[in-house]
């Protein structure tokens, strides 16, 4: 057997042994292959959208074009962030708690709904072209005319089951920090769920000690504090999608049934603040606190030192918490019923916290990198940089976007998706998920050894380059006038969409090269033993380490 | 670029001159921040003997940067842009000329088959929708858009603006509404006149 052949099979020097893995382990590189195969998913729709808006093709007719226009960033936040993130989070949060995941059985019944519902709505997308996009603006999604009930029923059923998979991984991180295991002595519930929500740093900033605050004397330490804030706005999400979905369930299953319910019954602008106020709890809310607590856990690991200003840090995740339930409106600058006080207010004003809140992660971040210097530049680190600066461009373009002036000619424009949703999920968010998978690789394979760093150095460079340079691109175009959901046929936009597409190619072969390395790395083998059940309980994390011990009483405080 | 330099000297300002003020300062800041990150990662990287000297003072400094420089936006552009306060106070703002226009089916109902709009005066579009969520959008013939708005089912949704310069614009929506929609433009829908002026971009309607 030739040694490329060999590794293929057996993975980098034979170190990956997937029968020494933990169940723990098994089930979390579970959510991270089927993360990436989304990704994948995501990424190949994404290129063949970018090739029709260069020249439209005829395999992508309206219909078809539009379907997967609306499959594409629900397969990419469900699909791929949601599994990568509660994957790492279903792992570090019993890591950091030092105690065993409350339920390891409800962590698998997320990871396979959502993996299922995904499929489902992705597939009904594909075979239906049910396609009112991810915004669904009363009354498009029960406009019977234009899309068959019996499809919009399959398409909201695959996004229920994701969000019931969703609601158990909410209720497996709360109870997993609040419970008490089997044997141990009984865990202040009400105490810890406070500190991870941050009342005890409100309470000592409301009585001026916040500056004596010392990470020590909390209960949680930050990372599980900031999973802990970003999954409240996780569990509002789906109360509103859920609610959402069912509200267009019942015309849909009305029609079936041959009675036609009017549209007109549901105020349409009520709709659009009701749904933006859920839609924005994931854009707003659990990506940027979720983004701000791994930065804070990888700064952390990588230097070995507690995060500067860390007391402050907890009090911005606190105030992005509250930023993130009233920002809302800045979706709705362009809806001229919308009252100019919730336009000023939460539209405009408030949104600039963002700006606030994110440039503080990022400064602290970037100091706790610094006094830890001279580092090693190991791919973590290398990434994270490049996660930091997807979001120090795309907050500000964000920023930018909702101002009442500028709106009026940004507003639904290839801007709004270029520079500021493209770079910040696949600069920022991806790159930071990218930091945490490099990271967390040897300690979830028990050491196996990376296949190529000149791989991971190209999957850096181009993944950098052609995230910067597509939002770049698609930018340039929406300032010339260029609307996203728009098919243009007459080559309005060429160079620039010809320039995008070059870009859209550079991410997608980083990917084929990360792809290849983690292959190459784990090896076929290795990839299909992870299928395979271990022997060892749950509560095992990593070989040699039980949680269901109770550790001594004088660590009280925990990570 | 003339609209640019006419806008940098006082003249009167336009969605293509705020656009291409936006254009500069984002593109400064991109090449600031990405040569800022990329000072930063080489200099974390290289061997040093000196103490870090970053405090919380510091900190608060950047604090209070954050603040001063979120906040600026929307003042320098409520103070700037001119149709921001036609926007915010479009209730009581006086225009010369009002426009209906309904859209329902996928389809513009247009008041005339070209609207002819004073050059320099305040006016209203008053758009109808009879069914779907749509946008309103005004574009010149170079594909450039002048101004947007939604058009949402059941509510009034008006856009009050005042054209700088003569030119022929088309209308275009801005939202998506199904595939049924994806093409729904009415070309050279209005035309204004009566500046001494005209905008390049639009001039001659449909390119």
């Amino acid at each position: 057997m030739s040694t490329f052949t060999d590794t293929l099979m057996h993975g980098n020097e034979h170190a990956f042994k997937p029968q020494t893995l933990t169940p723990m382990q098994k089930l979390v590189l579970k959510y991270v292959v089927f993360g990436l195969v989304y990704y994948g998913f995501a990424a190949i729709e994404g290129m063949l959208m970018r090739i029709n808006a260069v020249d439209p093709q005829d395999l992508l007719y309206p219909k078809r074009y539009f379907a997967m226009l609306t499959a594409h960033p629900l397969v990419g936040i469900f699909g791929s962030t949601y599994l990568l993130v509660f994957g790492a989070f279903t792992f570090l949060v019993p890591y950091l708690m030092k105690k065993p995941l409350w339920s390891f059985k409800l962590a698998r019944w997320t990871l396979w709904l959502i993996v299922v519902g995904v499929f489902t709505f992705w597939l009904d997308g594909f075979l239906t072209h049910y396609a009112p996009l991810y915004t669904l603006y009363w009354p498009l999604p029960a406009d019977f005319q234009q899309f068959e009930p019996v499809a919009g029923a399959l398409f909201i059923t695959g996004i229920a089951l994701v969000m019931v998979g969703t609601l158990f991984f909410v209720v497996n991180v709360f109870k997993t920090i609040t419970y008490t295991p089997e044997g141990w002595s009984k865990q202040p519930a009400g105490r810890l769920l406070g500190d991870a929500l941050g009342v005890t740093t409100l309470k000592r900033f409301v009585t001026g000690k916040l500056h004596k605050d010392a990470e020590q004397e909390h209960l949680v330490s930050l990372p599980v504090a900031a999973i802990a804030r970003g999954t409240v706005d996780v569990l509002f999400n789906v109360g509103i999608i859920l609610f959402t979905g069912v509200l267009i369930l019942v015309y849909m299953v009305a029609e079936i049934f041959g009675a036609s319910l009017k549209s007109s019954s549901v105020d349409a602008l009520l709709y659009k603040n009701w749904f933006w106020w859920g839609l924005d709890l994931v854009a707003d809310g659990l990506v940027l606190v979720f983004v701000a607590g791994t930065w804070y856990l990888l700064a952390q690991l990588i230097t070995g030192r507690e995060v500067f200003m860390a007391r402050w840090a907890r009090f911005a995740l606190g105030l992005e918490l509250v930023v993130s339930w009233t920002v809302w409106s800045h979706h709705l600058l362009s809806d001229q019923a919308q009252p100019a006080a919730l336009k000023m207010g939460s539209g405009e004003f408030v949104t600039a916290f963002e700006l606030i809140t994110q440039g503080l992660a990022f400064f602290i971040t970037l100091v706790t990198l610094w006094k830890a210097r001279p580092l090693a530049m190991s791919n973590e680190l290398k990434f994270l940089l490049g996660g930091l600066l997807g979001f120090a461009l795309a907050v500000p373009a964000g920023i930018m976007q909702a101002d009442v002036g500028l709106n009026r000619i940004l507003h639904n424009t290839q801007w709004v998706v270029g520079p500021h949703v493209h770079v910040a999920i696949l600069v920022g968010l991806t790159m930071t998920l990218y930091s945490a998978i490099y990271l967390l690789l040897p300690i979830l394979t028990n050491g196996a050894k990376l296949w190529s760093q000149k791989l991971a150095t190209f999957h850096f460079w181009a993944h950098l380059v052609g995230g910067i340079g597509m939002g770049a691109f698609m930018g340039m175009a929406g300032l010339h006038g260029m609307l996203r959901r728009t098919i243009y046929y007459d080559g309005e936009y060429f160079w620039y969409m010809v320039l995008a597409a070059v870009s859209g190619a550079l991410l997608l072969l980083a990917l084929g090269a990360f792809l290849l390395n983690i292959v190459m790395t784990l090896g076929v083998n290795g990839a299909v033993g992870l299928f395979r059940r271990s022997e060892l309980p749950p509560s095992v994390l990593v070989p040699g380490v039980d949680l269901a011990v109770e550790p001594e009483p004088a660590t009280g405080s925990a990570g | 670029m003339k609209a640019l330099v006419a806008g940098l000297l006082g003249q009167v300002v336009d969605s293509s001159v705020v656009l291409w003020g936006q254009t500069i300062m984002y593109t400064a800041y991109c090449l600031a921040i990405v040569s800022v990150v990329g000072w930063f990662a080489w200099k974390i990287t290289t061997p040093t003997d000196h103490e870090s000297r970053v405090t919380p003072k510091v900190f608060y400094v950047w604090v209070g940067f954050l603040t001063v420089l979120g906040v600026s936006l929307h003042l320098v552009t409520y103070n700037t842009i001119p149709w921001v306060k036609d926007d915010l106070h479009g209730a009581s703002a006086h225009y010369t000329e009002s426009y209906d226009i309904t859209v329902g089916n996928h389809e513009w109902q247009l008041p005339a088959e070209r609207i002819q709009v004073p050059c320099g005066e305040l006016v209203r579009f008053s758009v109808t929708s009879t069914d779907l969520t749509y946008g309103f959008g005004l574009f010149r013939a170079d594909n450039s858009m002048v101004a947007q708005m939604q058009v949402v089912p059941g509510h009034a949704n008006n856009l009050l603006w005042t054209f700088e310069a003569n030119g022929t614009y088309s209308i275009r929506s801005t939202e998506y509404s199904g595939p049924a929609g994806a093409q729904m433009v009415a070309p050279d829908a209005v035309q204004v006149t009566g500046c001494d002026t005209t905008d390049d971009a639009a001039a001659g309607g449909t390119r």
